[in-house]
């Protein structure tokens, strides 16, 4: 019997393992990806930063510009973020089951979240191409509404878990539906809410530097220009400042959220 | 003579706490004005813009259609992607699996727990620069999509995997020890048996991820895929019907994923 049972479940392992060999197999074929290829270009990339990818003199010349656009990207993603945080607020205050005072409205907000949450930053940069051009505005719209779909969802998620008592204890003594949302609803998840803000903050700066090489501004467009110029002593000075602004917001938001969660 | 202030009951103590919240919020809306007022708007009019993006929408989506490819080719190319996303989330969660089980603080020794530390600068680097830094020695294409995406995936999976290892329960671990159990006996009895549904929820939500950024890499990186596919009709061909089918595509797969995600979920969650 206890063999048995030991028998079932190494033989359960192999047969899930044995399926992921064969998804893994079919999605090899499919994408023409060649795994010697793969772990042989591992060594050979790293002998090529090392004599290539590294920032030297002259590439510091270049700092000034890079630093000016790092500015740029960091304001676009704040912006984007907070902004989007508000409306974001919004559609979760109508979204939530706690809160939500009209079903209908509460369906119609969750639906836009998930259209917005589900079609990528990339996607919406060049949908935005259309209208906006080789402009700034390309990123933050292309940002904000990336950021306004996820946070919409983490705040809905976060009011749900947090208030379900409080606000039916409010009901209960007859608060009305205002003083229930800025008196208990707001100031019980407003920890969890920057949390999350802070969090849209660090992913949106990665993604302003892949949304900036796709729409030509800031700091992927810098990176893009020197790599596609083969300058890439100026292009491995982007990535290291691009490192540090983003390991420095992280460290500032770890602090926040160590002091109020 | 009773003064108002002294009536007014103090619901609210103030505290570091609360500080900390205000003054974040401050510097938040602080940024973004500054951003707003300091942004090179090269004479676009916003709201024009807005209008015409609405405009934009409602062409892309109530007018979709092919053009450059057909129906069966927008899915052989959206399995491109998907496979791409595949091997990427396989690779990088065998590699992360052990990296963590040597990072994570409840079972390595306080040498190897540096590794977070280089976790942290790779997982700070952007996907598309791995991609883009991997590209100049492999060529563009799938390999050197996978392998770059792969070092986000890791720096992610890492943290991720290593603080489900740190939130089980200590006493088993030292039980496991005292009984004279070695390393990967522990490993292999207590640690993962405990955070596999963990370890599951994670890997899928990086799937999820990775499908997204698969995407994006078709589309800035030259990886193939649908996204490659969204980058010729939106910055050559200029066609906004092709980019609203690409663009349901997408979404049905995503939302698809993500109605899968939550039921796997419920399901890990009933299993646990």
């Amino acid at each position: 019997m206890l063999g048995n049972f030991f028998l079932r479940k190494r033989m359960n392992f192999l047969a899930y393992f044995g399926l992921l060999i064969i998804i893994a197999f079919v999605a090899g074929v499919i994408t023409e990806y060649d795994p010697v290829k793969g772990f042989t270009s591992i060594p050979k990339a790293i002998v090529w930063g090392f004599t290539n990818f590294y920032p030297n003199v002259e590439s510091f010349e270049k700092l000034p510009d890079i630093l000016q656009k790092i500015r740029e990207t960091l304001l676009v993603s704040v912006a984007a973020t907070v902004t989007g945080g508000a409306f974001a607020f919004l559609f979760a205050i109508f979204g939530a089951h706690t809160t939500r005072f009209n079903v209908f409205l509460g369906v119609i907000s969750r639906g836009i979240a998930i259209v917005f949450r589900n079609i990528d930053f990339s996607a919406w940069a060049m949908i935005l191409l259309f209208s906006f051009g080789q402009n700034v505005m390309t990123g933050y719209f292309a940002l904000f509404f990336g950021s306004f779909g996820f946070l919409t969802r983490a705040f809905m998620e976060t009011i749900d878990e947090v208030s379900g008592g409080p606000v039916e204890a409010l009901k209960a003594t007859g608060a009305g539906y205002f003083s229930i949302v800025f008196k208990s609803v707001v100031p019980s998840t407003m920890p969890q809410m920057i949390s999350w803000v802070l969090f849209a903050i660090e992913t949106n700066i990665r993604q302003a530097t892949l949304v900036g090489i796709l729409t030509g501004t800031g700091i992927g467009f810098a990176f893009d220009l020197y790599y596609k110029s083969l300058n890439y002593h100026a292009a491995s000075l982007v990535v290291v400042v691009i490192v540090i602004a983003i390991l420095l917001i992280e460290w500032l938001s770890n602090y926040v959220r160590r002091v109020i969660l | 003579m009773i003064t108002r202030s002294e009536t007014k009951i103090k619901v609210k103590s103030f505290n570091k706490a609360t500080l900390v919240i205000r003054m974040t919020l401050l510097v938040l809306v602080l940024v973004t004005l500054l951003g707003f007022f300091t942004f090179d708007y090269k004479g676009i009019h916003v709201f024009d813009g807005i209008v015409l993006t609405g405009q934009t929408f409602l062409t892309m989506f109530l007018e979709p259609h092919f053009s450059h490819f057909t129906f069966v080719e927008l899915i052989s190319k959206l399995f491109i992607t998907i496979g791409l996303a595949i091997l990427t989330t396989m690779l990088g969660a065998a590699i992360s699996l052990f990296l963590a089980l040597v990072a994570a603080r409840n079972l390595a020794s306080k040498t190897t727990s540096n590794i977070r530390g280089i976790i942290a600068v790779i997982r700070a680097v952007p996907t598309v620069l791995w991609v883009l830094i991997f590209a100049v020695a492999a060529g563009l294409g799938s390999v050197a999509a996978v392998i770059g995406m792969s070092f986000h995936s890791i720096g992610y999976l890492v943290k991720a995997y290593s603080e489900s290892f740190e939130e089980m329960d200590d006493g088993v671990i030292e039980a496991l020890k005292a009984s004279g159990a070695t390393w990967w006996q522990i490993v292999f009895q207590a640690v993962l048996p405990s955070s596999m549904t963990y370890l599951l929820s994670w890997t899928f939500l990086r799937f999820e991820i990775n499908f997204t950024v698969a995407v994006a890499m078709g589309a800035a990186a030259g990886a193939g895929g649908i996204g490659y596919d969204m980058f010729m009709a939106s910055v050559f061909y200029y066609d906004l019907r092709e980019v609203g089918i690409i663009t349901y595509f997408m979404l049905l797969f995503a939302i698809l994923l993500e109605v899968f995600a939550t039921r796997l979920k419920r399901k890990l969650r009933l299993n646990a």
